[in-house]
């Protein structure tokens, strides 16, 4: 079973109904015991750093998931959620993240052209880092997925499983150990983003 | 790079699918869900649902067959039509709409685009613009293109920017239905005045329609068309293979 974790950020309806379309059996959940009966993990989020992070450590959950994360358990965040796996934020002042992923999380607009419309929306193709990590195993290097952000991973070289041009190297995923982040939204990304997610829902610990 | 996005548009009444010539003389085309399916299966990078339904039941019926078409299609959906409050931002996006379209509604209350941003972001909230020209001047036109509202475009486009509107989906209904082309002059004017994404809609006829606007408009983000794609005259996987082969970047399934 996989625990969507519900902590009152984001429309979880697209990410529920994509794993129902895999067969993968999930629930939303807002409960500790639920995280911790959960085979895996998927850290939502969309909006600001600063107030997601502040909703998920009101909840307390922020304690579970990095507790749940250290013990091994398959860990996939996604968009904001990706974003909070790092040490820290510089979204609207410095924030800090769960820290299980070394890096910072930081504006793209000094670093892409002007001319470049900021957020950056839309489908962009990813470019795979050799080996090619197990969550991309269905998938092949130049296949599009969708963006809607204006922050990025940024310090996480070693970390990085994928990126994103946009004027500039973007990360658009990053994976330690068993905690993977993607930048992009696989529920929304059509066929390729559900194979990234059947590819994360085959994971075993 | 970021792709160019091709998106079929669904208006919807009572159930089904309908798309008029200039707004007028409505046709059925087809039911909502097997037609959302068969564009996501087939490249479409984007669907936009258009309630224009005016009865509280047929708004009933468009939110339950959009809670269908979410269900089962994994691409970004925008929701317009009928939206006045935050309300029915939360009607549709409960049922699974990543972005909502704003047109009448903003206009009534231009007030609606800052709530909206605020509570939802920029990216989800979409101004929708009737445009047709005037005595020489861009004018936005209210309830379907029925209604000339004595608003300029420019400014009324501007302005929703200012308040958050994310994404601007410019329907000139000057070119609407007549086939022969986006209408590159007021498309460029727009794109020229804001800097967030711009939907070019209104106009298309054929594939090279689309590669003339983003040969000519490569500030355009994305294209918008409906009986074209409806009556099978264009295939998405062909006008892709197109405007690939004319350089430009689009995503390719």
């Amino acid at each position: 079973m996989i625990a969507i974790v519900d902590y009152g950020v984001g429309n979880l309806f697209s990410l529920k109904s994509s794993l129902a379309m895999i067969g993968a059996d999930a629930i939303v959940t807002g409960k500790e015991e639920d995280l911790r009966a959960a085979d895996k993990i998927i850290l939502p989020g969309v909006g600001a750093f600063e107030d997601a992070a502040n909703k998920l450590r009101a909840s307390g959950l922020d304690a579970v998931v990095i507790e749940q994360a250290n013990a091994g358990k398959p860990l996939l965040g996604i968009c904001l959620g990706m974003q909070m796996l790092f040490d820290r934020s510089f979204e609207y002042g410095e924030h800090k993240g769960l820290g299980l992923i070394a890096g910072d999380v930081i504006d793209m607009r000094p670093r892409i052209p002007e001319s470049l419309k900021v957020p950056h929306i839309g489908w962009n193709a990813l470019k795979l880092t050799q080996p090619v990590h197990p969550l991309f195993r269905n998938i092949q290097e130049g296949d599009c997925v969708y963006f809607v952000h204006s922050f990025y991973a940024a310090n996480c070289e070693e970390a990085t499983i994928a990126t994103a041009d946009y004027g500039a190297k973007l990360t658009a995923a990053v994976a330690r150990k068993n905690v993977h982040g993607c930048q992009f939204h696989p529920e929304k990304s059509g066929k390729v983003g559900l194979n990234i997610l059947r590819a994360f829902c085959e994971q075993t610990e | 790079m970021i792709t160019k996005r091709i998106i079929p548009c669904l208006d919807v009444k009572d159930g089904r699918v309908v798309k008029g010539v200039n707004f007028l003389g409505l046709n059925d085309v087809s039911d909502p869900v097997k037609l959302g399916q068969y564009y996501s299966d087939n490249g479409a990078d984007e669907l936009v649902f258009y309630d224009i339904t005016a009865s509280a039941e047929g708004r009933a019926l468009f939110t339950d067959i959009l809670t269908h078409v979410a269900e089962t299609i994994f691409i970004p959906l925008t929701v317009g039509g009928g939206i006045n409050t935050l309300d029915d931002f939360d009607r549709v996006l409960k049922c699974g709409a990543d972005k909502v379209s704003v047109n009448s509604g903003a206009i009534r209350n231009p007030a609606l685009i800052g709530e909206a941003a605020k509570r939802y972001g920029d990216q989800c909230v979409v101004l929708s613009v009737d445009v047709k020209r005037v005595v020489g001047q861009f004018r936005v036109f209210a309830k379907g293109g029925r209604e000339d509202t004595g608003l300029d475009a420019l400014t009324w486009i501007k302005r929703g920017v200012e308040q958050g509107a994310g994404e601007i989906v410019l329907n000139s209904i000057d070119t609407d239905g007549v086939k022969r082309g986006f209408d590159l002059e007021m498309l460029s004017a727009v794109c020229e005045l804001v800097n967030v994404p711009v939907i070019a809609s209104g106009g298309a006829g054929g594939i090279p329609d689309f590669v003339t606007l983003f040969t000519a408009l490569p500030k355009v983000d994305a294209g918008l068309a409906a009986s074209i794609f409806h009556f099978g005259e264009v295939q998405i996987k062909d006008l892709k293979q197109a405007l690939h082969e004319a350089g430009i970047p689009v995503r390719r399934v």
